[in-house]
């Protein structure tokens, strides 16, 4: 009876031990891994349309750079931020210590204390890649003025009036509109084929939240695709994450069983991809090459290049100038890209993608074109966005403008006179979303 | 059946100690911090092939600061005024706070396992507040809104504390299923008001009031002359409380009629019906008072800290917390050093996740490893292993 009593001791000692160890473990675990060769192809593909940047090696010898990332290499959508990092690293010649990277940083206060460490452990330019970064990065801002902060796909520099304060985005619209170009002529090689009756040329999508800058995603891919392929539909679902492997799998899956023929993204793992892969149901992504995880389906990812908004930020900072407090990159500035088209796409995509992005260099074509797309069956004359960032959620400003000189009236997204950050966020005929 | 019966016995057994000298007992305890040390350098070594010390040095400067040499200051000086001690000592006052506040119903053998829940919910109360006092009248009444927000704070963390009290004097409930689902429940309602209050973007709350500061503990300004980092301060006000709040507890715990009263709980309930205690009372008592703390803890992560409020504002210490109050065997002066090696630790291995290229389940499994042995060790000084004298 005593052993018993002493070996039950034993046991339960031991339980405790391990119980109190386990307690203190975070929840994240359990996710697939991801193949780190494949996010890396991605960098290859980069353009180098940039404008030469010109900094003194003297000067760039005292820049400090911090990256503030949500989350690590395994999301494509950080992946992205620090692949740029290090080809702008490369471009400037910085050395390993004058990029610091913080990853797996909370949108929470682990941001702002993240900021403040890079400050004090003498960063002079910091940057954090997302959307809920952005007030933490504002506080930090106002507490270290001689650091500049700047934040991707934020919406409030140009109310906040901090001059250390900077937003940045790119319009990716247009990227994801080539993209819905490739898509499109996809569908319409398999009307043609007979695999699929021209009236149920539908489109999935796997977005993560329901705010602007999804919307105006697939609203631009959509539309792209449709230019093309005019019976083409769009179903939307929402994970309600940024990154999570197993539930963009499972929304693309049941995107797949309800009907779509074609499946695209704004999610950043490669859960889509994988489940598209699977089911043999061609794939458009979003900020990273899945034509090795997806060798049979990928067809073409659109990106945002971050190096050429870095390498213009750094420089600025070791020249001691000012820079834009909200920055928007375009296909000229090397910013927005098309990454290679895969095997898997038509014949016609290369020649029609070129056609596409001239029109929209010289501006005869407008993505948003009013007159392509419909809201409740009318067409769009004035829209009031919220464009003026007062925490108010409250639409403010008309974005519906129309160029003199090709006479297209249009719906003007991350416009200079307006703001870097989309405000896209219009549900158009066509495109229905799901619970 | 003639052969005699072979016994096998193991050339070891175990003994219970009946007392350990203090000596001895901390000598165990520096050869566990010392051997786990060295297992946690050694996993280091393996996985990245760069010296322990360097690892050791990263630990170091996680919480102390980076020494600068060729400064003027000396190393006092540039440790005070850095911004890596005073974030170090918040971190280590809000588990503190959280162990404080689970400590005595842990010393009353009632399992809290859902700090993490008051916590949350008493932020959640104080953040309402604060969200929806922001302008007009309360722009001049400042103090007013912080007022209220203790209050909320307070009223929250109780409600959270009590409803499995109550359930557990009155129908004997298990109180650690009670608890933890309550966690649960916290956690959704947290989603869901972040949701009503951002109904765009992508569920972040983000900084409340952030050109206001209502409902923000003011800063604490130090003089110009002594360079303290500019963030540095405003953890003041947060460190001088849970200090306070240490003080009362220990004085509560050891020299109270209540504190008596719970240990006997804990000890026996029977002996504590026999001499004439209400143990229902004080069950609700004590948790009346968990709850308070927690709602503490979670004013002060929201108006001090975070003046937001996420799903993870109590950074998983509702747990963590339960190993500090119980390796400082329920004495809030000791958990202040455990509170200490916990974010000492935990802060250390993080840093050494990001400058040696790994993700942040290294710092756990450093951390996992560090108490594993600490823990383990108290065996060591209840039990002594003794060698069995063979017979015949």
């Amino acid at each position: 009876m005593k052993k018993a009593i002493k070996v039950l001791s034993v046991i339960l000692a031991l339980s405790l031990v391990f119980a109190f160890a386990a307690c203190g473990g975070k929840t994240d675990g359990g996710k697939d891994s991801t193949d780190a060769g494949a996010s890396e192809n991605a960098s290859g593909a980069t353009a180098a349309t940039q404008e030469a940047v010109t900094a003194d090696p003297d000067k760039l010898a005292g820049i400090k750079f911090g990256l503030i990332c949500l989350h690590d290499e395994n999301s494509t959508y950080d992946n992205n931020f620090i692949m740029a990092a290090k080809e702008a690293q490369k471009k400037l010649g910085l050395s390993d210590d004058q990029v610091v990277i913080k990853k797996n940083i909370d949108e929470s206060n682990a941001c702002y204390e993240a900021a403040c460490d890079l400050a004090e452990s003498g960063c002079n330019i910091i940057m954090a890649d997302s959307f809920g970064h952005e007030s933490y990065m504002k506080q930090a801002a106002q507490e270290y003025k001689n650091v500049q902060f700047c934040h991707a796909t934020g919406t409030s520099s140009k109310t906040a009036g901090i001059k250390n304060f900077h937003n940045a985005f790119a319009t990716i619209y247009e990227g994801r509109f080539l993209a819905g170009v490739v898509a499109g002529l996809k569908l319409n090689a398999m009307i043609e084929a007979g695999d699929i009756e021209a009236d149920k040329a539908v489109i999935g999508y796997v977005g993560a939240f329901p705010y602007a800058e999804v919307k105006s995603g697939y609203t631009s891919f959509f539309l792209g695709a449709r230019s093309v392929c005019e019976t083409a539909t769009m179903k939307v679902v929402y994970t309600n994450s940024w990154f999570d492997i197993d539930l963009e799998k499972t929304a693309a899956e049941n995107l797949i069983n309800d009907g779509c023929v074609l499946i695209s993204q704004h999610a950043d793992s490669e859960g889509a991809p994988k489940a598209c892969e699977a089911a043999k149901i061609p794939n458009v992504a979003y900020n990273i090459d899945t034509s090795s995880i997806a060798p049979e389906t990928a067809l073409v990812s659109s990106r945002i290049n971050w190096a050429p908004y870095y390498e213009m930020a750094i420089t600025a900072v070791a020249n001691g100038e000012e820079f834009a407090t909200d920055w928007i990159g375009t296909i000229e500035t090397g910013s927005v890209e098309l990454l290679d088209l895969s095997k898997n796409c038509t014949e016609d995509a290369a020649a029609k993608v070129a056609e596409v992005k001239a029109k929209l260099a010289d501006g005869s074509l407008k993505v948003f074109d009013c007159s392509t797309f419909t809201v409740d069956g009318k067409n769009l004359t004035e829209y009031e966005a919220d464009v003026i960032d007062e925490g108010d959620f409250k639409p403010d400003t008309n974005v519906i403008l129309t160029d003199e000189a090709t006479g297209i009236t249009y719906f003007a997204e991350s416009d200079e006179q307006f703001r870097s950050a989309p405000y896209f966020d219009i549900l158009i005929d066509g495109i229905t979303e799901l619970g | 059946m003639s052969a005699p019966k072979k016994i096998h016995e193991p050339p070891f057994h175990i003994v219970k100690r009946p007392a350990i000298a203090p000596w001895k007992a901390l000598l165990i305890r520096a050869i566990a911090i010392a051997a786990a040390l060295a297992v946690s350098s050694l996993v280091l070594f393996v996985l990245t092939k760069k010296s322990p010390f360097e690892a050791m040095r990263l630990v170091y400067e996680a919480s102390f600061g980076v020494f600068n040499k060729n400064s003027d200051r000396g190393f006092f000086a540039q440790v005070f005024t850095g911004r890596r001690f005073w974030a170090m000592l918040q971190d280590l006052c809000m588990l503190l706070v959280i162990a404080l506040a689970v400590t005595p119903a842990f010393k009353m053998k009632y399992w809290n396992l859902g700090a993490q829940g008051q916590v949350l919910f008493g932020g959640l109360c104080s953040v309402a507040v604060m969200f929806y006092l922001s302008s007009g009248y309360w722009e001049t009444h400042k103090a007013l809104v912080l007022l209220l927000m203790i209050a909320a704070a307070v009223a929250g963390g109780i409600v959270w504390a009590v409803i499995p009290a109550l359930f557990k004097a009155r129908w004997n409930t298990n109180e650690s299923l009670f608890t933890l689902m309550m966690n649960y429940i916290a956690i959704q309602l947290v989603s869901c008001m972040i949701n009503v209050w951002v109904p765009t973007g992508s569920s972040v709350m983000g900084v409340v009031n952030q050109n206001t500061q209502i409902g923000w503990l003011p800063n604490m300004t130090f003089p110009e002359a002594w360079g303290m980092s500019p963030s540095a301060k405003n953890y003041f006000f947060n460190i001088v409380i849970v200090l306070v709040l240490t003080a009362v507890m220990f004085v509560y715990l050891r020299y109270s009629k209540h504190g008596y009263e719970l240990s006997v709980v804990g000890e026996s309930v029977n002996t504590a019906n026999y001499i004439g205690i209400n143990v229902k009372k004080v069950i609700i008592r004590t948790l009346v008072f968990s709850g308070l703390l927690c709602g503490v803890a979670g004013f002060l992560l929201v108006s001090g800290t975070d003046h937001s409020i996420t799903t993870g504002l109590d950074r998983g210490y509702g747990f963590t917390a339960i190993i500090v109050a119980w390796l400082a065997k329920f004495n809030p002066l000791t958990m202040i050093l455990t509170s200490f090696l916990i974010i000492f630790l935990d802060r250390g291995a993080s840093d050494i996740a990001m400058n040696m290229g790994f993700n942040e389940s290294v710092g756990d499994i450093i951390t996992g490893i560090i108490i594993f042995f600490i823990i383990g060790c108290e065996f060591f000084i209840n039990y002594r292993i003794v060698k069995t004298h063979r017979e015949g």
